[in-house]
């Protein structure tokens, strides 16, 4: 549906009837005509609404006036926002909770709001139009009926584990009573997005209905439900595999075996929110709801003051304030150009991938590279990447045509007379990216110059700019498509039009930019070369492949260094291994296995040849080997403590994210946070290398270092910043 | 009348590279292309009028679809046209028109065709019981319905290029001018080869070439198709004259070599008031002098029309035939090119056409300098534009003033058009 007007559910019209009762400071209105009540939540000064302590007692009082006042034969809860309904709780509120006593209550309130809705006599109708998430659905839950409208923007999701939470305020008792067990957890262990017409599938809204008759359909309901009319039932057809499991305690027992089973693989035990989410719905099912509602604000409570869960907000605060951030320095100001069409040089696979990011927000893009044969290989690996959206049904067939129609390749330079931004994903040579530069700005002299380099310093390749104030680097990471940090490089030279115009259009493709000062390996790659490198250092001494790689996958990276190397392509990890030595000295000395297993011709898993071996179809079979023969303890291996194979990469890595700090190469310990998280994998639940710092203390971070220097000297050599924080017993983060 | 540019899709035999590509898909290969390669603003477009012969059935105005691209507003109104084989002619002329009476300033015109996904019709019989059916009110009424359709009902009807006024098809009409007009097997066949040595050469240095959006190749998409492949570059007189006729199989000189092929393809043209391409800083390929279209009785000579436009168009252009500089004459068949270069040249036609004398003498180092229908290939719906893209872009090559282009179409029609070198 692309209709988008939304006046007729932005109601502050006469339908809802006559004002009984408005509370300024929550936006909170009760209104009532012919005996349907509204209750309308406006949330002032806030794009969307969120539930807060101070909402609470508002809804109480209402509810307590609809019970008693005898005109009123039922209510409907509406939003006042254009496209989200209820977003979910109010996450500052909730980072002010101190005790797990002070969670548990909070949870105890919400419950109890929501079970006098549910007990209501009175039916209450959710009438849903946009986004509704954690709170909000577990409002509707609670609610007699819901209709929801069929919108793109009409969301339903429990995302609370996400930020290290259950959903708590009843939501793992009545999600799972309403739309059965498996469903439930699906929803409530992931924290998916459920879209509006899959949620009335699986019966989670009883209506979907067009936005325009949204509110008549609601208050039409209300009448009916009021009279005692049965509403109309739509038979959910149960697949009788889900009626076995499901509707049995053994069947349910099993349900619940896998589920922790495979939430215990997923996370490594290192998040505890689904675990606990988990807990509860079992508790509801053994024991009663009442219990699973203890349990469940046990566990909110126990959750809201983790580690974890601080982490994840942190995160997600960051990620919200880069959302705002323009990328310039603070007084500077600039207006972003709007880009429209964009130049993608290189159809390889980072360029594809940018291209494939670009065309799904509409914008225009000219792929050029050398042959047709290289363009083609571009635009199918982006119809592949959309291909995947129509199989899993978030795109039509006609979209996709329509998206892919944006993509127009050429080998020549046609067509880049009105391209606002040229992304430049050419081979990783000087030279050739100079050629390109000169090329651009003479066939569009107005465009923005934006290189993919990760190893070229930024003002190298400026130099043969005409206009080198519209030079950037923009370094995505691969895949484009799923990755979601953008690194944004800028030059002395780099105006702030040209920034500002860059971190605009990155964010408008879906991703989160850290704007950074120009420097070899930028931030991402330069924290990750020190940990590459000293992994690779580990096997020189005779380490196991896997073992390396597990103790860092247990320490919370999605994949270990090793594998990583094997994923990225050994070349490339290879041609940047001698630039961050060449400039950063002892340090960053590529490991000597790393060079040998370069030279033996793997290049990892793209020749389906690196330090795994590979099947003809490029599925990873085991450690190769023959890759300790190449490694200077050939192939004698000894066992090496995880903790040791931690701190080993993993401290270097910190020390060397306080150093870009130091250098001004970002411009917050947030940043560093993001860049890391989004860029390599560090593990969210410790929140980016700075929060971890904090976390372990510069002190302890500084002694440990130290103790590794006298080892090794040289490549643990503390960064001064640190060691001044550990004086001072500060922290990064205030 | 400005014309900007040109694009469109390789041209492909049907059922060949390009048969997964519907008509529309087609139109809006070319038309997105000539958006990206002109840096035109989808927005400034005013109007946007396609041409198509064979129309879907589901999506009959392919003009609104090429216009709901991403690459313009969906406040872009669009429209289809039908005029047989000079269609995207007719978009041409109208969409200039709109500009001259000042309702557009830009406008994109052209057209597609796909041979390949042509619509196939259920017989009478089978149709009719299909609606009672349709309207049958329980079961067992609906089985007796259905029981009613006899074998003959099921075998479909394809469309046939036929007039329906007459029942002849195109061939027998091309192989009938042949016999009219004296035109030889050999005169025919050689005239083919001509066309096929000068496609091949426009292909080889690439002014061909230049004029096409290289097209992802279906199903697998691993390489694209850029260059059309109806153009046999190692085509012989002695394998043409080999060549069975296939209308008159007994004293007819049409045969499947001397005459156009099923074709696929799309192609646009992006014109512009000349104000608005100033304002615009577009530098026009070529300016549209005149224009004209005439009509001949499609049970005489079916292809012969564009002998009564020709002389019309001149006029109308203040110009002779001898001014022309290069001719692009549509090859839907070599008889009736030759037919249509014979009647420019004759005082019987010349008097039909209201003339005192013949329009003149066409000189072939001019002519379709670049091959044309019988060689590239003939989508239907899109060849107009072709057409006029061949002819400016080679005007404006060759430095040269003036360019002729001529269509027949089928109805026993013909069009005609000038244009000068910007």
């Amino acid at each position: 549906m692309s209709d988008t007007r939304m006046s007729d559910t932005r109601m502050s019209d006469t339908r809802m009837g006559v004002v009984l009762m408005e509370d300024a400071a929550t936006g909170v209105s009760l209104s009532v005509h012919d005996g349907v009540a509204t209750i309308r939540y406006d949330q002032p000064h806030s794009p969307v609404n969120t539930l807060n302590t101070r909402v609470g007692p508002v809804f109480e009082q209402i509810f307590a006036r609809i019970e008693q006042d005898a005109s009123i034969i039922g209510a409907v809860l509406v939003s006042g926002k254009a496209d989200t309904w209820i977003a979910g709780a109010d996450i500052d509120e909730l980072r002010r909770v101190t005790t797990p006593l002070e969670g548990e209550a909070l949870s105890r309130g919400g419950q109890q709001l929501l079970n006098r809705l549910a007990a209501m006599p009175k039916p209450f109708i959710a009438a849903i139009h946009g986004a509704a998430l954690g709170g909000g659905l577990e409002i509707a839950l609670a609610c007699r009926y819901r209709i929801a409208t069929d919108h793109p923007k009409t969301v339903l999701a429990l995302p609370e584990v996400q930020l290290g939470l259950l959903p708590g305020a009843g939501g793992t008792q009545r999600l799972p009573r309403t739309v059965g067990l498996q469903a439930a957890l699906d929803m409530i262990l992931t924290g998916k997005n459920i879209r509006a017409k899959k949620a009335w599938q699986m019966g989670l809204v009883h209506e979907l209905v067009h936005p325009s008759i949204l509110y008549e359909v609601a208050a039409t309901r209300v009448r009916a439900l009021a009279r005692g009319d049965a509403p109309p039932v739509r038979a959910r057809t149960r697949a009788v595999r889900d009626v076995l499991l499901e509707d049995n305690a053994l069947g349910r027992t099993i349900v619940f075996r896998q589920a922790r089973a495979t939430v215990l693989k997923k996370t490594r035990g290192q998040y505890p929110a689904p675990l606990a989410a988990l807990a509860a719905i079992q508790v509801g099912y053994l024991h009663g709801q009442e219990a699973g509602l203890l349990e469940e604000a046990r566990g909110f409570g126990d959750l809201a003051v983790s580690e974890v869960s601080r982490e994840l907000v942190s995160i997600f605060f960051a990620t919200t304030a880069l959302k705002k951030d323009t990328g310039l320095p603070d007084g500077v100001t600039a207006d972003p150009v709007r880009v429209r069409k964009i130049g993608v040089l290189g159809a390889g696979f980072m360029g594809a991938g940018i291209a494939t990011v670009a065309v799904q927000v509409g914008t225009l893009v000219r792929l050029k590279d050398a042959s047709l044969d290289r363009v083609a290989a571009g635009w199918r690996a982006v119809r592949e990447v959309l291909r995947e959206r129509v199989k899993r049904r978030q795109l039509t067939r006609l979209q996709m045509d329509d998206t892919l129609s944006l993509v127009g390749g050429t080998i020549d330079y046609s067509g880049f007379a009105n391209v606002d931004l040229v992304i430049e994903a050419v081979f990783e040579d000087l030279a050739v990216k100079h050629a390109v530069l000169r090329e651009v700005q003479a066939v569009a002299p107005r465009a923005i110059f934006a290189s993919n380099t990760s190893t070229i310093p930024i003002r190298d390749i400026a130099a043969a700019a005409a206009h080198p104030d519209r030079v950037v680097g923009m370094h995505f990471f691969s895949p484009v498509h799923k990755m979601p940090l953008l690194e944004v490089i800028v030059t002395p030279e780099t105006s702030a039009q040209t920034t500002a115009t860059v971190v605009a259009y990155g964010r408008r493709i879906g991703k989160t930019v850290i704007v950074v000062r120009d420097g070899p390996g930028f931030y991402v790659n330069r924290i990750l070369a020190p940990y590459i490198n000293e992994s690779g250092k580990l096997l020189d001494e005779g380490a196991s492949i896997d073992a390396v790689d597990e103790a860092l996958v247990a320490f919370g990276f999605p994949v270990g260094p090793i594998t990583l190397l094997d994923e990225v392509g050994l070349d490339i990890a290879g041609k940047s291994g001698p630039i961050m030595a060449a400039a950063f000295g002892d340090r960053m000395s590529p490991s000597s296995t790393l060079q040998r297993v370069i030279e033996s011709g793997r290049l990892g898993r793209k020749a389906k040849r690196g330090f795994y071996r590979y099947d003809a179809r490029g599925k990873r079979q085991g450690v190769d080997q023959g890759v300790y023969a190449l490694t200077p303890a050939t192939g004698s291996r000894r066992a090496v403590a995880a903790e040791e194979i931690q701190r080993r990469a993993v401290l270097p890595m910190l020390n060397e994210a306080v150093r870009c700090l130091e250098d001004g190469i970002i411009r917050s310990p947030r940043d560093g946070d993001i860049g890391a998280v989004f860029g390599i994998g560090f593990p969210p639940f410790r929140g980016g290398p700075f929060r971890f710092l904090d976390a372990l203390g510069a002190a302890t971070v500084v002694a440990q270092l130290d103790a590794l220097n006298s080892r090794y000297p040289g490549r643990f050599e503390a960064a001064a910043l640190l060691r001044a924080k550990a004086a001072a017993g500060t922290r990064f983060h205030p | 009348m400005a014309i900007v540019a040109g694009v469109r899709t390789p041209f492909a035999r049907s059922g060949t590279v390009l048969k997964d590509y519907t008509a529309i898909d087609l139109g809006k290969l070319a038309v997105a292309e000539l958006v990206q390669r002109t840096a035109i603003d989808g927005g400034s477009v005013d109007l946007l009028v396609f041409g198509t012969v064979v129309q879907s059935v589901v999506a009959p105005n392919i003009a609104r679809e090429v216009s709901l691209l991403p690459h313009f507003p969906k406040t872009l109104q669009a429209y289809a046209v039908s005029r047989a084989c000079a269609s995207a002619n007719q978009a041409i002329t109208d969409a200039a028109d709109q500009i001259t009476l000042g309702h557009a300033h830009v406008a994109i015109a052209g057209g597609a065709e796909s041979l390949t996904q042509v619509p196939i019709l259920h017989s009478r019989g089978m149709s009719d019981v299909l609606v009672a059916a349709s309207k049958a009110k329980s079961l067992s009424q609906r089985l007796g319905i259905l029981a009613q359709l006899r074998p003959k009902d099921f075998i479909p009807i394809t469309p046939a290029i036929a007039e329906p006024s007459t029942g002849e098809s195109m061939g027998q009409s091309a192989d009938k001018m042949a016999k009219l007009n004296g035109i030889t097997r050999e005169s025919q066949d050689r005239f083919a080869l001509r066309s096929h040595m000068n496609a091949a050469a426009g292909t080889g240095d690439g002014r061909l070439t230049a004029e096409i959006v290289p097209v992802p190749a279906p199903p697998k998409f691993e390489n694209m198709i850029a260059s059309d492949n109806g153009v046999r570059r190692d085509s012989t007189y002695e394998q043409l004259s080999a060549l069975k006729p296939v209308f008159d199989r007994q004293y007819g000189t049409v045969t499947a070599g001397n005459a156009s092929p099923l074709t696929d393809g799309g192609a646009a043209v992006l014109l512009m008031s000349e104000e608005r391409a100033m304002a615009l800083g577009y530098t026009p390929l070529a300016y549209i002098r005149s224009y004209a279209y005439a009509a001949v009785d499609p049970a005489e000579q079916l292809l012969q029309a564009p002998v009564v436009a020709a002389p019309i168009a001149l006029a109308r252009a203040g110009l002779a035939l001898g001014d022309i500089d290069l001719i692009e004459m549509h090859e839907a068949f070599a008889a009736q090119v030759l037919s249509n270069i014979q009647g420019l040249a004759s005082s019987t036609w010349a008097a039909r056409a209201g003339l005192s004398k013949p329009v003149g003498e066409v000189d072939f180092d001019t002519l379709n300098v670049m091959g044309g229908s019988l060689s590239i290939g003939h989508p239907f719906g899109a060849t107009g534009a072709r057409v006029l893209t061949t002819l400016c872009n080679e005007l404006a090559r060759r430095g040269k003033q003036f360019g002729m282009l001529t269509v027949c179409a089928a109805g026993g029609m013909g069009h005609a058009m000038i244009v000068e070198r910007a």
